[in-house]
This record gives C-alpha cells, sequence and structure tokens, in this order.
C-alpha cells in the first residue's frame, strides 16, 4: 500500500512526459475557431475594385465557398497566392478574398501584379469584419457549405499537403 | 518547417503592431465616463491578445488588442453587461481568448485541482501525523510496559540522557524558552 | 597568431573534450563508490575541476567570437551585430538557444567543481557518487549540444554584417538576468545529484541534510536574485510597470524557487530531527526537475511565450528524452529505494517540525497549483478537448489563497520549539508583532477606504511578517530578560543562521508590501500632452518640457523631458526622459520608461506616439511601494548570503554531542582492500 505512495511521483511525471511528446512538433500558437459549424456571420465588406462586388453573408449559400482572408503587406499571402489561383482556377471552386486591414492602393497593386483568382473580394479597412470571422492573422482560408455554415478554417499559408490531404477532400465531400 | 512558415505568419501580424510603437491604451480610447472606462479596463484584462504571446489586450500594443479595445467600449456604451462583453468575444474566437478560463466540464480538473490537492495532501500528513504521535504515545509507555527493569541509577541516566537531549534540541531550534 | 578561426575550434574542441571527461566523470567514480574504491573514487573531484577548466575555455571562445564580431561562427551572425555596444556584445553570448545551453553546462560543471574544491569534508562515497551523478546531466546536455545545437557551427562564406540581437535584450538587467537564473536553476542539479547518490548508497541522516543545505542555499540566493532581475527588466522596459505576468517560462523558473524554498525547510527537519528523509529526498529530485522541465518548455515550442527560443522538434524530442532519463530515472529509483528511508523522530502537530511541514504543504500546492495552471491548455488540447488559455486571473486566484496561511504561519514559526511546542506561550510572545498588524490594518483601511480591500490585507501580512520576524530576533537576544542596553551586543552575538532567517522573512514581507502597493494601489493617467501643459499624478504634478529626436550607438530616439514638482509652482524636484527607440539593424522598436524611485513609491513615464500636432502620448503612473519589490528581494538574497557564510553550515559532518541521531554516519571509510 505504501509502495503506491513511492510510486506516484513517477507515474504522474509519465504521464506528463505522454503529453509532452504528442504535442511536439504541433504549433502552440494557433488559435483554433470558434464558428466551425455555424453559418458565417453578419459580415458586409464594400468592394475592392470596380465592377466586382464586395461580399456579404448572404453570398455564401447556394454552393460551396472558399473564403481567403489576405493583405498586400502580408509575406506569406504571396507564398499561398499560387495555390489560392490553383483552387480558384484548377479546381474551379469559386475563392472569395477578405482584403483585411489594407490600403486600396496597395492592394489593387498587389492583385495587378500576382493576379486575381477572386470571385469577388470584400475590402475590410477597419477589419471589423475579420473581428466577426475571428481572423487574428493573415492569411487564413475558410471552407463554407452550401448552406453557408463554415466547416474548416486555416490558419497560415496553405500548402500542397494541406490542400491535397484537408482543403480539396473537404470540398468534394461538401459538394455531395 | 511549419514552425518556421507559422513564426513569418506570426511576424506578420506583429510587424502591424510593431510599427505603431504605441502603447496600450490610447487616450482617444478613453471613455468618457469614469465608470465604464474602469470597466472596460478589468474587462480588458481578462481578454487574451491572440497575437502576441501571454499578454492581455489592456497591456498590448498589437493592432488587433487595439481593434479589440475598442470593440469592448463600444458594448459597453451600447449597454452590455460585462458577461455579455465577453461573450461576445468569445463568440469569435473561442474559448481560449479568455484568461480566466471559464468553469465546465473540461476544466473542473483546473479549476477544482488544486484545492483538491491541499484536501488530500492534508489529509494524508493529517493521518500520517496521527501514527506519529500513536507511536510516540506507544514508545513513551514501553518502558513502564517492560516492567519498569530500569535500576535507580539507570532511570537517573536515563532522565539525564533525555533532558540533555531536549536542551540539545532546544538550543539547535534557538528558541528560547523560560525555565 | 591564434586568429578567430583557430579560436572557434578551440571552442568546439573543448565541448568535445568536456563530454569525454565527462563521461569518466559519470562512470569511474559511481564504480568505484561500489567497491568501496579510493583511487577511482578521487577520480570524481579531478574530473569535475577538470570539466569545468576545459568549459570555461569553450564558453570563453564563443565570448570571444561574439566581442570581435566573428561572423564565420553563425551564432554571432544570427545574434550579434559590429554597432552593439560591448556589453551586449558580451551578453549576446548566452542570449540565444546554442550559447545559453553552453552557459547552462558550464554552471554544471561550476557546481561540480565547487563540490570537488569545498566538499572536502564530505565523506568519499558520497562525494564521489554525487559528482557521477552531475557528470551525467552534463552528458546528457553535452550531446544534446554536439548533435543538434552546436554554438560552433560555422557560416559559410561568413557574411558581412550580423542580425543584430533583440533590442528588447539590449539592456543591463537583462544581460545579467540568464547567468543568474542558470546559477539558480542549475545550481540546484547539486541538491539533485545529492538525492540520488543518497539513494544509491541507500541512507539519509542528519550529515546528508547538512551537507545538502548549503549548496541549495546558494542556489536559491542565485535563483532569487535571478528571478528578481528578470522582474525588475520586465517592470522598466516593457512600459507599463508591470512585473509578474504568470507567464509559462517565468513559471518555469518560479516552481523551481518555491521548491527549492521548500526544500531548504525541510533539510531542516532532517537534520535536527531526523525526519521527513523521503520526502525531502523527493524535494531535491523534483526542483531540479522543474528546472529540466523549464528548460523543455523554453525550446520545443511545446508552449508559447515570450521567452521562448526559436523552436524545432528535433530538439524537443532530444530535450525530452533527456528528461524522461533524468526525472523518469530518479524517480524510479526514489520509488525502489525510499520505502526504506523511514525516519525516527517524532513530533507533536504544534511544534517547529509541524509548522514547516505547513509550510512544505503550502508551497508544493502553490508549486503545483503552477505546474497546473502552466501546463493545463496542453493537457486539454492533447486530450482531444478544445483550447483554452490560462492566464493571471487563475493564479491570482488560486496562488495568492495559498499564500495567506503561509506568511501567517512564517510568523508564528520560529516562535515554535522542536517537538512539542506551546502554541498558546509563542502567541503571547507575539503580542507586539500582533499588535503591530492590527495597527497597520487599521490604518491601511482607513487610507485605502473604498479602494482596494485586498490591498489591506496585503500590507497587513507584510506588517506582520516584518514585526513578527523583527521580534522574535529581539527576543531571542533577550529583549525581556536582559537590561536594555545589553540588547545590540547580543544581536550580533546570535548566530549568522539566526540573522540569515529573520531577514529572509523580513524581505519577504518588504517584498509582499511592494507587490501590493504596485499592483493593487497604482494610480495612472493617460493623456495627450503638449510642451508647457502639466498633469497631476498624485501628490505629483509633472510638467511636459518637449520632445527631442536623440542618436544611441545603433538606434535613433525619440525623447521628451518631463519635470517633476512636488507642489505646483514650486521647484522641480526632478527630470525624467523616456524615450521610444528604433533599431537600426532589425527596425524594432522599444520602449524606455523613466522611472523616478524613492523610498516609498516609483513615479513612471512612458512615451506614445506623437500626435502630429505637436502633442505626444504619455502615460504616467505613481506606484506606491513598488520600490520594496526590489528592495524586498534584496534583502531576503542578503538573509540568504548571511545564512550561508555561517560557518556551522559549513563544517563537514556534525558534532559528536550534538543532538545527532543514533545511525550511522553517512559514507563508508574508503581504505584500500587489503592484498589478498
Amino acid at each position: 500500500m505504501n509502495r503506491l505512495f513511492f510510486l506516484l511521483p513517477l507515474l504522474l511525471f509519465a504521464a506528463m512526459a505522454g503529453y509532452f511528446f504528442v504535442r511536439l512538433g504541433d504549433d502552440a500558437s494557433v488559435v483554433p475557431s470558434a464558428l466551425i459549424d455555424k453559418p458565417v456571420p453578419q459580415i458586409d465588406a464594400p468592394p475592392l475594385i470596380e465592377g466586382k462586388s464586395g461580399i456579404k453573408t448572404a453570398d455564401f449559400t447556394g454552393e460551396v465557398k472558399v473564403l481567403n482572408v489576405w493583405a498586400s503587406w502580408c509575406v506569406p499571402c504571396r507564398a499561398e497566392h499560387p495555390l489560392v489561383s490553383r483552387l480558384a482556377q484548377t479546381e474551379g471552386v469559386p475563392v472569395y478574398g477578405l482584403n483585411w486591414k489594407d490600403k486600396k492602393q496597395a492592394a489593387v497593386a498587389w492583385l495587378n501584379e500576382l493576379g486575381d483568382p477572386y470571385a469577388q473580394i470584400g475590402f475590410d479597412e477597419s477589419g471589423r469584419n475579420g473581428i466577426e470571422l475571428g481572423v487574428y492573422g493573415v492569411p487564413e482560408t475558410y471552407i463554407i457549405d452550401k448552406d453557408g455554415r463554415i466547416r474548416y478554417k486555416r490558419v497560415g499559408p496553405l500548402s500542397p499537403t494541406i490542400l491535397k490531404d484537408e482543403v480539396l477532400p473537404l470540398i468534394r465531400e461538401l459538394k455531395q | 518547417m511549419k514552425s518556421f512558415v507559422s513564426s513569418i505568419f506570426l511576424a506578420a501580424a506583429l510587424l502591424l503592431g510593431a510599427a505603431q510603437a504605441s502603447l496600450a491604451v490610447q487616450p482617444d480610447e478613453v471613455l468618457d465616463d469614469p465608470v465604464l472606462e474602469k470597466r472596460a479596463r478589468v474587462l480588458s484584462q481578462e481578454l487574451r491578445c491572440l497575437v502576441c504571446q501571454n499578454q492581455s489586450i489592456d497591456d498590448s500594443n498589437a493592432e488587433l488588442a487595439k481593434d479589440l479595445r475598442v470593440i469592448v467600449r463600444e458594448r459597453l456604451v451600447e449597454g452590455d453587461t460585462d458577461d455579455e462583453v465577453l461573450d461576445f468575444v468569445v463568440a469569435r474566437y473561442g474559448d481560449y481568448v479568455l484568461l480566466r478560463p471559464p468553469v465546465k466540464p473540461g476544466t473542473y480538473a483546473l479549476w477544482f485541482g488544486p484545492a483538491a490537492i491541499l484536501l488530500i495532501a492534508g489529509t494524508g500528513i493529517f493521518f500520517w501525523m496521527r501514527r506519529q504521535s500513536k507511536q510516540a504515545v506507544a514508545e513513551s509507555s514501553a518502558p513502564a510496559a517492560k516492567g519498569g527493569g530500569l535500576s535507580a541509577a539507570e532511570q537517573a541516566r536515563l532522565a539525564a540522557l533525555m533532558s540533555e537531549d531536549d536542551a540539545a534540541a532546544r538550543d539547535a531550534g534557538g528558541s528560547d524558552r523560560k525555565g | 597568431m591564434i586568429d578567430g578561426f583557430s579560436i572557434a575550434e578551440i571552442g568546439h574542441f573543448t565541448l568535445v573534450l568536456a563530454l569525454c571527461v565527462a563521461a569518466v566523470q559519470a562512470i569511474v567514480p559511481m564504480v568505484g563508490a561500489a567497491r568501496n574504491d579510493a583511487a577511482m573514487m578521487a577520480v570524481a573531484p579531478a574530473t569535475a575541476v577538470a570539466q569545468f577548466a576545459v568549459l570555461v575555455i569553450s564558453f570563453a571562445a564563443l565570448v570571444h567570437a561574439f566581442v570581435t564580431s566573428d561572423f564565420s561562427v553563425l551564432n554571432v551572425v544570427q545574434n550579434s551585430h559590429s554597432l552593439k555596444p560591448m556589453l551586449y556584445k558580451v551578453s549576446g553570448a548566452w542570449g540565444n538557444h546554442e550559447g545559453s545551453l553552453l552557459l547552462w553546462v558550464t554552471v554544471l560543471a561550476l557546481f561540480g567543481a565547487l563540490v570537488a574544491f569545498f566538499g572536502r569534508n564530505l565523506p568519499p562515497g558520497l562525494k564521489a557518487r554525487t559528482l557521477s551523478v552531475q557528470a551525467l546531466i552534463s552528458v546528457g546536455f553535452l550531446l544534446f549540444m554536439l548533435f543538434t545545437s552546436n554554438p560552433f557551427t560555422r557560416a559559410f562564406p561568413p557574411p558581412l554584417e550580423g542580425g543584430d540581437l533583440n533590442p528588447l535584450l539590449q539592456d543591463p538587467g537583462l544581460a545579467f538576468h540568464p547567468p543568474m537564473l542558470y546559477l539558480g536553476y542549475v545550481g540546484l542539479s547539486i541538491s539533485f545529484s545529492f538525492a540520488v547518490a543518497a539513494l544509491i548508497e541507500g541512507k539519509v541522516d542528519a550529515a546528508w541534510a547538512r551537507y545538502v543545505r548549503p549548496w541549495t542555499l546558494l542556489a536559491w540566493i542565485c535563483l532569487t536574485a535571478g528571478i528578481m532581475l528578470g522582474s525588475w527588466w520586465a517592470y522598466y522596459e516593457l512600459g507599463w510597470g508591470g512585473f509578474w505576468f504568470w507567464d509559462p517560462v517565468e513559471n518555469a523558473s518560479f516552481m523551481p524557487w518555491l521548491s527549492a524554498t521548500a526544500l531548504l525547510h525541510s533539510a531542516i527537519v532532517v537534520e535536527k530531527r531526523d525526519t521527513l528523509k523521503s520526502w525531502t529526498i523527493l524535494l531535491a529530485i523534483i526542483g531540479f526537475s522543474f528546472s529540466l522541465i523549464g528548460t523543455f518548455l523554453v525550446r520545443s515550442g511545446v508552449l508559447t511565450s515570450v521567452h521562448a527560443f526559436a523552436t524545432d522538434p528535433e530538439r524537443g524530442v532530444f530535450i525530452l528524452m533527456l528528461l524522461v532519463v533524468a526525472i523518469g530515472g530518479s524517480l524510479a529509483l526514489y520509488a525502489w529505494r525510499a520505502p526504506t528511508m523511514q525516519g525516527g523522530g517524532l513530533f507533536r502537530p504544534i511544534s517547529r517540525e509541524g509548522a514547516l511541514v505547513l509550510n512544505n504543504l503550502l508551497l508544493t500546492v502553490a508549486s503545483a497549483v503552477v505546474l497546473i495552471g502552466t501546463l493545463y491548455p496542453l493537457f486539454l488540447e492533447v486530450t482531444g478537448g478544445d483550447k483554452v488559455s490560462v492566464g493571471p486571473p487563475f493564479f491570482n486566484m488560486t496562488f495568492v489563497p495559498l499564500m495567506i496561511p503561509l506568511f501567517i504561519a512564517m510568523g508564528v514559526g520560529p516562535y515554535l520549539s522542536w517537538k512539542r511546542a506551546d502554541l498558546y506561550a509563542a502567541m503571547s510572545r507575539l503580542k507586539v508583532a500582533l499588535a503591530v498588524t492590527v495597527v497597520a490594518a487599521g490604518i491601511s483601511l482607513v487610507l485605502l477606504y473604498g479602494d482596494s480591500g485586498y490591498a489591506v490585507i496585503g500590507l497587513a501580512l507584510s506588517a506582520w511578517l516584518i514585526a513578527a520576524a523583527f521580534s522574535e530576533l529581539l527576543q531571542r537576544a533577550g529583549l525581556g530578560r536582559t537590561p536594555v542596553r545589553n540588547i545590540p551586543g547580543r544581536l550580533f552575538g546570535l548566530p549568522r543562521s539566526t540573522w540569515g532567517m529573520t531577514l529572509a522573512h523580513m524581505g519577504v514581507g518588504v517584498l509582499v508590501a511592494g507587490a501590493t502597493g504596485a499592483s493593487l494601489l497604482t494610480t495612472e493617467v493617460i493623456t495627450v500632452m503638449k510642451p508647457k501643459e502639466t498633469i497631476q499624478v498624485g501628490p505629483h504634478q509633472l510638467e511636459f518640457l518637449g520632445a527631442e529626436e536623440v542618436r544611441g550607438p545603433n538606434y535613433v530616439a525619440l525623447r521628451g523631458n518631463f519635470a517633476v514638482r512636488d507642489e505646483a509652482g514650486g521647484k522641480p524636484v526632478a527630470l525624467m526622459s523616456p524615450e521610444n527607440r528604433r533599431y537600426v539593424a532589425r527596425g524594432q522598436e522599444t520602449t524606455e520608461a523613466a522611472i523616478l524611485s524613492g523610498l516609498f513609491r516609483d513615479v513612471y513615464i512612458a512615451l506614445g506616439d506623437p500626435d502630429g500636432e505637436g502633442g505626444i502620448t504619455v502615460r504616467a503612473y505613481r506606484k506606491p511601494l513598488a520600490p520594496w519589490l526590489w528592495w524586498g528581494t534584496v534583502i531576503m538574497v542578503i538573509g540568504g548570503l548571511v545564512s550561508l557564510s555561517d560557518r556551522r553550515l559549513r563544517v563537514g559532518a556534525p558534532k559528536a554531542n550534538r543532538s545527532a541521531p543514533a545511525g550511522p554516519r553517512a559514507g563508508p571509510r574508503a581504505e584500500p582492500a587489503p592484498a589478498e
């Protein structure tokens, strides 16, 4: 009986070490979304470019869409841009953009330089629409289903692996 | 690799904050009503700055922290209660944004753990000390139980040794006592 | 001529050499102790000193590379810049992951060498085993460095300029914070090694406790100073006068401190009363285990923190393996051997021992609280739950209530005698201290009426601690029993360990007052000011004299000048000049607040942004009692040093006629085996 007490510290340590081991390699700074499975919140971002609409909550029902939050001052956004374009063009998924805390001129110049894959772009200079979505940095990418519910959020830039393992399978599944 | 990329991401978010070089609450954020402002400060200290590492939005220079501070004040001016303000932010960012974790089944171990540990350890010590003093009682009565086989000289010697022991214990403990 | 290239090579070579020496030190003396072979055991002190010497050379090589801005060394490239002031070039050597690890192992070796040098009275077997365990830890860390974190990796071709150290770290307080902290953190390794050695030997007695205490005390002193330096740095550097944030890495240094404090107290019980033995061994293991866990947390990326070094899962796995071997191994040894180490000293609950048990209970639960709070988000996430955040509000609600009974007990404890104490007698001797406390509580209640109830409690506890400690000292010097004129003489005749205890407890009291004032009683004014305007902060009037641009060695700054007056229109009592700096290399910006420190308060000014119309944002504070945060810690450190200097503690074995337990002396006599 007494022996058990003496074993306790070792057992507690083993449990702690186990948790550490499982956690290694994860990114501790990622905050999970509070809006998964919830409908797209109240957003209303005016257009960035003439001729292309801004984005509103109502825009997100009807088909599976991707919402990509970006800014011209954001370096990883630049890195993931080809993948966003690939989603829009090759895969044929409507990708909407939310230009977050940016200056119109810089954002337009960025799109002219890299290409514009977005079906619609909302201009969120103040960041209020971002706050409604729970955006805390850029880039962030959301997948929204036909009923207008957010089903997935990616914090940080997309990568080919993420596209292959998470984004595309989910989109396919949601399209059914 | 992943951590490298995400640190760039974080840096991108932080860059926006660093460019300001401002300190936390700005004069233009301060509300006119001191009662509301005090509530705003207290609430801000309960909310985490998500792009910082372990700061509240009250303490942080980051742009996002400022945005949230402004939102807290707006909601207070609109008449929200403290809980409603916090719920507003939690609805968008999740429980992680609260620096005081909510009390829910997932955090029972966290909130009740300390008291439980104190109780268990305290009880353990209590029983250990009781066993100890039973032992002490048993031992002090043992010589008599053994039939008092000590001679007068031996008893005197025992008494002398014991008082010397006590005296030495007092010295070593260092506390002065009269008599 | 030896050039930079070869000095860095020497640095690398000595690192490998240190590994070899450590390996020898780990194996030979341990075998020697098992066989009772004096020659093999004598290898321990020799290799300990050698290992230290070799590592000093290695560390010097790294510092040399930084001082000469040797950009052929990758570490220097990443963490230095030729424009940096010399002090920060030097401190840059340990302001990064690899360099700080080199500091770690050097301090580890330093303590081993100190034991070898000063531990001449130690029984050879215990000394051999202790140094051997110490070397085992070194081997682990040296392997870690050589495989994953070598500070001497080259950069080829060498770039022309370095990337500059984070400007936040270019600061005197922060230059000295890591070395001091490491002296404490890593110093606890000796207590750990003693404990493991005792477990291997199979015996713990009063002699062991007496050997362990000075080393634990030394580590505790350094850890106290190190934590204080970090806290002080945060106070003046981060711009709003915060000094403790319950950040995971701060907690990682606080847990060893709490354990070390508990260990200091329980070791007293082992020494005087031959009880609490297996608990004290466990504490010694736990203390250093917390240090190791802290190292893991900072370098593995498992938790986010302002302190975290660049993270890398490969390094994380290696350190975790180190933890498993060192902590898991020692705890397994504990589970196996400790049951046989039961003590003999008996005591009643109301006694000095009882008070010390209470002390240990509260401190241990407090460390558990800090541990749970720090690691809970991790546990919850791993078990598939969601992500929660545990911040200052949690710790304030759970940690502080534990400290209140602890502080009360700290006042009473020294008045209790060993084995069995008369509580009423003790309380009657505490009459004066109680009266002082009540008066202090009353005064604060009146002054702070409506402001903060917690502050009244904090100040009352502070008064209690100081009054009880001081009163106990005076009573020991004969207050109430001898004529007053005899007392000063007797006071100075009291043993140093008594003075040490009194000073340390008083220091805690002063610290508590400082923490109360700085956290709860601060007055804050945030506003935009134009030149010639004034604001009132508490009893002080601050006049803004204007802003100017200033150039520093590697930065450009906007400086604001303020005149401080204690009465409107009177003469200024001080000039305060806060700055906002922009550093050249990384473009990073820092706030340098201006602090006016008095005996009873700090005035604190930090600048914000100019508003473009000639005005500038100003945040001004009056922080009552804030300087007592630092003075309190200094008094605690002095108390520790005074206690450490007590010769009685440093004599090897306890004297035969003291109330030493009847158990056998520690350590076998090492005699050469007779020839067969």
